[in-house]
């Protein structure tokens, strides 16, 4: 069978990118080998441990359960396009550095993507509102309570009115 | 790259869909939101030789409360949709129940009502839902169009009664009567999880709020979505005590058979099934109670 290929284009953090992918190819496989974006892990790749969780036009999906052709015209985005031009660290990055929210760190983008979809649509969430949507993303080093604190920490600094 | 070689089509209208359909045949599936279709397909245990892309049908992608007697689903909205939309959750308590325990919020961004029915997968939520309520599934060829009820759509595990030119396009679920009241629960081992046994009842009162009618169905504890409507016919015509509702509960407890599994014995699928039928059936008459 010939490899049956599609000409994409789509936009990853704000960069417009166009590839030419065979029909196969999983989202998270052409964000890694294709456009050498290798912050967004890849785990079960069936969909139950959220490493390779990305924002697809704003909303958290995995990019495992989708093929790369799927994503022609859509904007997605990726743990690297969380830090500003200067490559300081966004607040959600900086509470997690600050509460020891990640020690091997293979589940953080995940988390950090699904987080930063989840404030922006909670700025203020509970403790069991947050734990709830961060339901979908394992984490086997952490215990989830310094994720926990991080992100509710997190969403209080982005609360604060700017100084 | 895991799963094996095919053939993608993104279908640009529903009349294209099913020609392609009718084309390739069993070959083909179709792929909505692909949150059951890719997994199996990264383990290869699905290897299709041609995907038909329809989430460029948007058209298929609609809720519509607007008609007292029955809410109509197209067969592409997602969960999230469902879960956001501003009327359906207040007019259809099953699924607002029902819609959280399915995965996780990125699943749900993706996974659609028709795909997940397609599936059939005898532990989903939805399934059971659909044969609580008798939903009608309006389904499609390029020949023509038919409507099946939930019980005949359902033939066997991750089987349906869909012949392999035919989609899904439609849910119409009939909305219960104003003395009714539903509830689902389930419990499952951890949050997203299959359920160990889920169960969806809606219950309806007469004027001297005596039960009229009752239907129950379950996931998790046969090989397809189980209607154990019958099992609880105890309950009509009597009022719901806590005594009554015991002994329906412990009549559908006989009567289901669960095989078991490696997270629960049968024995204890059985127990929890009635447990959770209690509660759903209180709940339901509850929901009654705040409503008049």
């Amino acid at each position: 069978m010939q490899p049956d290929r599609h000409d994409i284009e789509l936009s990853v953090n704000g960069l417009q990118y166009r590839r030419t992918v065979e029909a196969r190819m999983l989202l998270s496989d052409f964000l890694r080998h294709e456009l050498m974006l290798a912050g967004t892990h890849v785990g079960c790749e069936h969909g139950v441990c959220g490493a390779c969780t990305i924002l697809l036009d704003g909303a958290p999906v995995r990019s495992c359960l989708m093929f790369a052709v799927q994503a022609n015209g859509h904007e997605l985005s990726t743990v690297e396009g969380l830090t500003g031009a200067s490559d300081e660290l966004n607040p959600l990055q900086q509470a997690m550095h600050e509460h020891h929210g990640l020690q091997c760190g293979y589940c953080t983008p995940g988390i950090l993507m699904t987080m930063t979809a989840f404030l922006k649509e909670n700025p203020d969430p509970s403790e069991l509102e947050l734990r709830e949507a961060l339901s979908g993303n394992l984490c086997r080093c952490t215990g989830y309570q310094n994720i926990v604190d991080a992100m509710l920490k997190a969403a209080e600094m982005m609360r604060a009115p700017a100084p | 790259m895991k799963p094996a070689p095919f053939k993608y089509i993104a279908a640009s209208s529903l009349v294209e869909a099913l020609s392609l359909k009718a084309e390739y045949g069993e070959e083909a599936h179709f792929l909505a939101g692909g949150q059951s279709l890719i997994p199996a397909m990264n383990f290869r245990l699905a290897r299709p030789a041609v995907l038909i892309d329809i989430n460029g049908l948007t058209e298929l992608a609609s809720i519509d409360c607007s008609n007292a007697q029955a809410i109509r689903l197209g067969a592409l909205t997602r969960y999230r949709a469902m879960e956001r939309d501003p009327g359906f959750p207040r007019a259809c308590a099953l699924f607002a129940d029902a819609l959280p325990h399915i995965a996780h919020p990125q699943i749900r961004n993706r996974g659609t009502i028709g795909g997940n029915l397609c599936h059939a997968d005898p532990a989903s939520e939805l399934p059971a839902v659909a044969v609580a309520m008798q939903a009608r599934m309006r389904v499609k060829s390029l020949s023509g169009e038919r409507e099946l009820a939930a019980d005949d759509f359902f033939v066997a595990p991750l089987r349906t009664d869909l012949k392999a030119e035919e989609m899904l396009v439609e849910i119409v679920l009939p909305t219960a009567g104003a003395r009714s009241g539903a509830s689902f629960m389930e419990v499952a081992r951890r949050r997203g999880d299959f359920a160990l046994a889920g169960v969806a009842a809606i219950v309806s009162l007469d004027e001297e709020r005596r039960c009229s009618g009752i239907r129950l169905a379950f996931c998790g504890v046969g090989e397809t979505p189980v209607d154990a409507s019958h099992s609880a016919s105890s309950l009509v015509g009597q009022r719901c005590t806590d005594r009554t509702i015991a002994a329906a509960a412990a009549d559908v407890r006989r009567a289901i058979a669960p095989s078991g599994n490696i997270h629960a014995s049968a024995g204890y699928q059985r127990h929890v099934a009635e447990i959770l039928t209690r509660r759903a059936i209180a709940m339901a008459c509850n929901r009654i109670a705040h409503a008049a």
